[in-house]
């Protein structure tokens, strides 16, 4: 049963594949279904933005289908959920008017509020649920608050007439859309503080379920931003740029940073696309900047910055969530503390853990390098623009970059190393099993195409500057070079992932063969590690999660604020000899205390003053409503 | 295309076979400040050869990962010694990523490091790695803010390009906010080459070390080649340091002549800045560890408001 689902699934993701390929190459069509769908009909349009992420959403859910229907779980939970849910991440970008796409959007978040609802007898994953439920409603009203008041006053639902209207409009009417739907997506986006619900539900899904959600259904959100701020509402003051720039670079530093004192391997790679989201919405940012400013050339290196890291985090999230579930399978937990050498039990999974975490934190030649690489060469030319406090806006953006891929380094540094590395921390570790063929072959794929699109960067670069420049009508040259070397703004940078690739592999046989050339010794002996002399080495000798991550909890100490809890039980005998020792020391979120606990209270506040008007009886009732019937004839 | 081969391989060699004697020169140095006489500078040589001809001794609890590492840490660095102008102003891969790349190709090899120093499973090892990806990543702003700087005032961040217009235009570079990116860029090199304050690199002192902690299960030709890229990172470092704050020197010429007194600049400039180290190390104690955070913090407000000088005073 749920082998039938994930292969409808696949079959659905194959279809988005083949028509997003043909969308960005050029082709491009509208379906109208009068019938179908009320208040202007079902409307589907194909451009070149819409084919980019029909192809985000086929080349996600084709292979974590097969992983789906290649895990030994048997249970039909989800069997319909899931395909409804990646059809309607289908219809999401595909949505010419407001009715169409509301509905797809509400499908889509329905149909994973189901899946994120896997196991309703955990408490913990009925609360994961309800909070994204509570959050993504919040942001459908924000969404429909912003589609109906730009459909009233441009008069029509469909976004082509938008499109043609927006100019017309005033600068408080844009602006008050745009806050209204940038609210929207930004939230399903996970941009920092709309992200609560992000790490609660993407972990308790299954894992493929998460890979769809963290690599491809936040990076709607991003569609959503790029339609509104570009498309639908035209280009927009600068302080839209500004705005997504600075949220952008909070996001991912701050997304990385839970990221990394996170123990639950499935949560910190929630985290982790938090901070993702955040450096594409830096690239978003700095394009909308640069386009306001007349900058062609630079506002299109931007946009396909952006667009070229939403593919790969797509791809090398999905791998990573992927490989994670894999992990969760064998081990029968998400915690890190429990792991440990299963690099040597299960090297396939490893082996492309590994691949997934370079190419994450950026490492050369990989595709995360080439994405953040544009990203940096954009920003930098930012005194193209000669307004110092955007200038200053720009810097921060290069800092808060660079910080957040360092720490990312670190972060999976932790999250592979603690994972696979040494020796296993629990039985469960100690007995894994690799997983099944269909499984590492999806697993397989997707760390090929990771390599594929940082290899391939000269073919990729033009084609997403041609989907940016369909999105904002700008038409300037940007990458110039041949099939080796990629060259952005006029020769300003370049690069070539291709000659990086070639001259480190060079370099790795260089030492191999001089070494064996100058005769050094070629044997080695095995023997246990250094243990200071102790008898034995024991897993409980090795650094764990939370002892990994303790610089960064101390130094960044005023953000976490962490608690620390000791708790010693002593033998009732005698003091001297301590029978356990509890320790914890976990983090605090400021979003929590300071924004979300002081609102939730706020309102059960009202809720509890509105109680006085409620008596319960239905003459009181009638007497309200008669009462509301007369004001509003009075105001009428 | 023969002589481009001809000046990378020129390169390497100099990186490759130039970190050790820049490694003991600083060692002798430091002695003779101590009132040591000190091993010779060229004592580097004899230890890399000495652990070349030893048995390596591998953790049973390592994974093909320990094994592979210093190997990719010597390609690392091996390949930066093609993007960074040592002897001229283009060098061989200087196409291939500028900056930014070298920045990444850094964090490669401390990833890579740092994965080994957690494979070994003894505590020390996780420690090391700890606190290294942690000096790292607060690093990592200021680097790119540093050299951003630079890039402003040349107009460009093609490495090649910056060289050459600062030996074009000296005045650029005596612009205070050059000194004060100068200043923040020697900051971050004593944190990533780890040098006192941050690390010592002569100590085996078990609570303070860093990456002697993370490299302590590595013996054999694994640690000579683990030795040798440290080396190459210091030499890299200070190159940089030496060529875009000082580009007198770097040709843009494939010619013997001028390619000789670049190779000669680069001496005299690494032996100033060696000198230089010597006598920080021996005067400055090493930092607590939670108090380098703030001294990185202090080099990225220096780099930042480097940058803020050239957005005001254009």
């Amino acid at each position: 049963m749920a082998a039938a689902g994930a292969l409808a699934a696949a079959a659905i993701g194959l279809v988005a594949l083949v028509l997003g390929l043909g969308g960005v190459a050029g082709s491009a069509w509208t379906v109208v279904v009068d019938w179908l769908v009320p208040l202007g009909g079902l409307e589907l349009t194909l451009d070149p933005l819409a084919g980019l992420f029909l192809i985000l959403v086929g080349g996600v859910a084709l292979p974590a289908s097969f992983y789906a229907a290649g895990s030994a779980e048997r249970s039909a939970r989800g069997a319909l959920a899931y395909p409804v849910f990646v059809a309607s991440m289908c219809v999401v970008p595909l949505a010419a008017n407001t009715m169409t796409f509301v509905i797809a959007w509400e499908l889509m978040s329905l149909a994973s509020y189901f899946l994120v609802l896997h196991e309703p007898e955990e408490r913990a994953s009925v609360r994961a649920a309800w909070v994204y439920a509570v959050m993504t409603h919040a942001g459908l009203a924000c969404l429909l608050a912003g589609m109906l008041l730009m459909g009233a006053w441009t008069g029509s639902l469909r976004f082509a007439d938008w499109r043609a209207a927006a100019p017309g409009l005033g600068a408080g009417a844009r602006g008050v859309v745009f806050v209204l739907l940038a609210a929207g997506f930004a939230g399903k986006a996970g941009v920092i503080p709309l992200h609560v619900w992000l790490p609660l539900a993407h972990p308790a899904a299954p894992s493929h379920v998460s890979a769809l959600m963290s690599g491809v259904m936040i990076k709607l959100g991003v569609y959503g931003l790029l339609r509104a701020g570009l498309d639908w509402l035209g280009a927009g003051p600068a302080w839209w740029g500004v705005a997504l720039l600075l949220a952008g670079t909070v996001s991912s530093v701050i997304g990385v940073l839970y990221a990394l004192v996170d123990n639950d391997l499935k949560k910190l790679l929630a985290f982790s696309s938090i901070e993702n989201v955040g450096i594409i919405l830096i690239g978003v940012g700095a394009g909308m900047l640069y386009h306001g400013a007349g900058l062609e050339g630079l506002a299109l290196l931007a946009l396909a910055a952006a667009l070229y890291h939403t593919l790969n985090h797509a791809t090398f999230k999905a791998l990573l969530f992927l490989g994670a579930g894999a992990v969760v399978h064998a081990t029968g937990t998400r915690n890190m503390e429990a792991m440990g050498g299963l690099i040597k039990r299960m090297p396939w999974t490893a082996a492309c853990f590994l691949v997934g975490s370079a190419a994450i934190a950026a490492l050369p030649p990989l595709n995360g390098f080439v994405s953040e690489w544009l990203t940096f060469v954009a920003l930098l030319q930012n005194t193209r623009i000669a307004q110092p406090m955007l200038n200053l806006v720009f810097a921060l953006g290069v800092a808060g970059l660079a910080l957040t891929s360092g720490l990312a380094m670190a972060c999976f540094v932790k999250a592979f190393g603690i994972t696979f590395l040494a020796l296993p921390r629990g039985d469960a570790a100690a007995r894994a099993h690799e997983a099944p063929p269909a499984m590492r072959a999806a697993m397989v794929a997707l760390a090929v195409v990771c390599v594929a699109l940082g290899l391939g960067a000269t073919l990729v670069v033009p084609a997403l500057v041609t989907v940016a420049g369909a999105l904002t009508g700008d038409r300037a040259p940007v990458a110039v070079g041949d099939w080796l070397t990629l060259g952005v703004s006029g020769g300003f940078a370049t690069l070539s992932t291709l000659a990086i690739a070639v001259a480190l592999g060079a370099a790795l046989a260089l030492p191999l063969i001089a070494l064996r050339l100058a005769g050094a010794a070629r044997g080695q002996r095995r023997y246990e590690t250094w243990g200071c002399g102790r008898m034995l080495q024991t897993p409980r000798m090795e650094c764990t999660a939370t002892a990994f991550a303790d610089p960064f909890r101390r130094v960044f100490g005023f953000f976490y604020r962490p608690e620390k809890r000791l708790d010693i039980t002593f033998h009732p005998g005698a003091r001297y000899f301590v029978q356990r020792i509890e320790y914890a020391n976990p983090t605090r979120s400021i979003f929590d205390d300071w924004l979300y606990r002081p609102a939730l209270d706020a309102l059960r506040s009202v809720a509890h003053r509105a109680r006085a008007i409620q008596s319960g009886s239905a003459n009181v009732y009638l007497a309200y409503i008669f009462a509301a019937l007369l004001l509003l004839l009075a105001l009428a | 295309m023969i002589a481009t081969l001809l000046i990378a391989l020129g390169q390497v060699l100099v990186a490759g076979a130039g970190a050790p004697l820049l490694v003991g020169v600083v060692r002798t140095l430091k002695a003779r400040l101590a009132g040591r006489r000190g091993p010779s500078p060229w004592q580097p040589y004899a230890d890399l050869r000495k652990l070349l001809g030893k048995e390596p001794v591998v953790s049973t609890t390592t994974s093909w990962v320990f094994r592979a590492t210093p190997y990719v840490l010597v390609a690392t660095m091996l390949v930066t010694a093609l993007v960074v102008p040592i002897l001229v102003a283009r060098p061989a891969l200087g196409f291939a990523g500028n900056i930014i790349l070298l920045m990444y190709l850094f964090m490669l090899g401390t990833f890579f490091l740092a994965l080994a120093g957690l494979d070994s499973g003894s505590a020390f090892g996780g420690m090391g790695s700890s606190r290294e990806v942690a000096i790292a990543a607060l690093a990592e702003p200021t680097i790119i803010l540093a050299v951003f700087a630079l890039a402003l005032r040349a107009e460009t961040i093609n490495l090649g390009d910056v060289v050459e217009r600062l030996a074009r235009e000296p005045l650029l570079a005596a612009n205070p906010a050059h000194l004060l990116a100068f200043v923040a860029f020697f900051i971050v090199m004593l944190a990533e080459t780890g040098r006192l304050p941050v690390d010592n690199p002569a100590t085996h002192l078990e609570l303070t070390m860093i990456h002697e902690a993370m490299v302590l299960e590595y013996s054999g030709r694994y640690l000579a080649l683990v030795e040798w890229a440290s080396a190459m990172r210091l030499f890299v470092f200070m190159t940089l340091l030496a060529n875009l704050f000082f580009p007198w020197g770097v040709t843009s010429l494939a010619e013997p002549v001028p390619l000789l007194l670049g190779l000669l600049a680069l001496a005299g400039k690494l032996a100033v800045l060696a000198a230089a180290l010597a006598v920080l190390e021996t005067t400055v104690a090493k930092l607590r560890l939670f108090r380098v955070p703030e001294l990185l913090a202090g080099s990225f407000a220096l780099a930042l408001l480097s940058v803020t000088a050239v957005f005001l005073v254009p």
